[in-house]
């Protein structure tokens, strides 16, 4: 019985982890989601993947570490990943957006020769 | 020499009429001037009004706040070969008569930037109370990173010549940009002064800090200013 529940779930896990890989990559494929952060995404499914299949990985690591409840690993790492992912996006919102103050401003000024051209003639 | 007056407008319908007018009676002796007026996208019938009276503006695609805004007009002047270029705000609070005063150092060769400062005679309109303490905060803020002392550190009545237009050309912070680019001037070297001028209480429009951003407001230019300087200092 108590090789019943945990094998499930790792079945669980392992089909999930592989459905998140096909998502990602299917979004990689159809060029919906740029390559510099394809390979973040890919990475941490990769994770996933060799977590859901290696069971006793996180014991051995939190053991390793001296961390005795395993699971606070996950959630160590796991908070960890996603905020220097959350500062990564606002790097990348930061760049877009000088992008756009810079694209209206030549746009404004290039109407404006066009306009003035069109004055002239 | 040429002089561009940049009047950055968001939703102003109901003064900028006025203010283009009373710049286009503005005569100052040897100087040439065009007043150019940056739609920011309004969402109010201002590009209307700029449309039907033939009022020279340039028109922003897309929203981008004062300080987008106001560069698009120092852009637009450095590469038209303007000398110098002033900013005036488009709510009627700067009156286009006092420009004359800004003038002087410039013409003379004595500053690069020159700032309208309500403070230094302390005549016409003086903000309230609450804003001039935050503004005198931010005046000991930038003595202490800069050693530059302006009093009128948020006012947006200022006059750049063209050495200054080369270096907001390239650079120019988003959002209430006033404090930062006392930092970004004086940094670069650019000599920077005050003239007392006479400001009138904006009779149209919103100031673009309410009362509730005031906090916000402080936190954003005082950090602001310091990264402009580290980066400055670090990187030129």
């Amino acid at each position: 019985m108590d090789n019943i529940i945990p094998y499930k779930i790792q079945a669980l896990s392992i089909i999930g982890s592989l459905i998140f890989l096909a998502l990602i990559a299917r979004l990689i494929i159809k060029g919906k989601l740029r390559e510099e952060y394809s390979i973040v995404w890919i990475v941490c499914t990769l994770f996933l993947v060799l977590f859901a299949v290696w069971r006793n990985g996180l014991d051995i690591i939190a053991k390793a570490l001296g961390v005795y409840y395993a699971p606070s690993l996950i959630f160590l790492f796991g908070f960890f990943a996603i905020i220097i992912f959350l500062v990564h996006l606002s790097v990348v919102n930061s760049k877009q957006q000088k992008n756009i103050t810079e694209l209206s401003q030549e746009l404004a000024l290039l109407k404006k020769k066009l306009d003035k051209k069109d004055e002239a003639d | 020499m040429k002089l561009a007056i940049i009047i950055p407008c968001y939703n102003e319908e109901a003064n900028i009429k006025k203010v283009v007018d009373e710049c286009n009676l503005l005569s100052i002796p040897n100087v040439e001037v065009e007043t150019i007026v940056v739609n920011d996208c309004s969402t109010d019938n201002s590009l209307e009004i700029l449309k039907k009276e033939k009022i020279n503006h340039l028109n922003l695609p897309v929203n981008l706040g004062i300080g987008g805004a106001v560069q698009t007009g120092f852009k637009y002047a450095y590469r038209n070969g303007f000398d110098m270029a002033v900013q005036l705000d488009g709510d009627g609070q700067h009156p286009p008569q006092e420009i004359s005063k800004l003038i002087t150092p410039i013409l003379q060769n004595e500053l690069d930037v020159v700032i309208g400062s309500r403070f230094i005679e302390k005549k016409g309109f003086q903000s309230t109370k609450g804003r001039r303490w935050g503004i005198r905060i931010l005046e000991h803020w930038c003595f202490f990173l800069t050693r530059i002392r302006i009093k009128d550190i948020t006012s947006g009545f200022r006059l750049l010549n063209r050495k200054a237009l080369a270096i907001v050309e390239n650079e120019y912070p988003d959002a209430y940009p006033e404090p930062e680019t006392i930092v970004l001037y004086g940094l670069n070297n650019l000599r920077i002064g005050e003239v007392p001028v006479e400001m009138r209480a904006r009779d149209g429009g919103k100031s673009s800090i309410k009362n509730g951003q005031s906090l916000y407001y402080m936190v954003k230019v005082a950090l602001g200013m310091f990264f402009m300087m580290v980066k400055l200092k670090r990187y030129g």
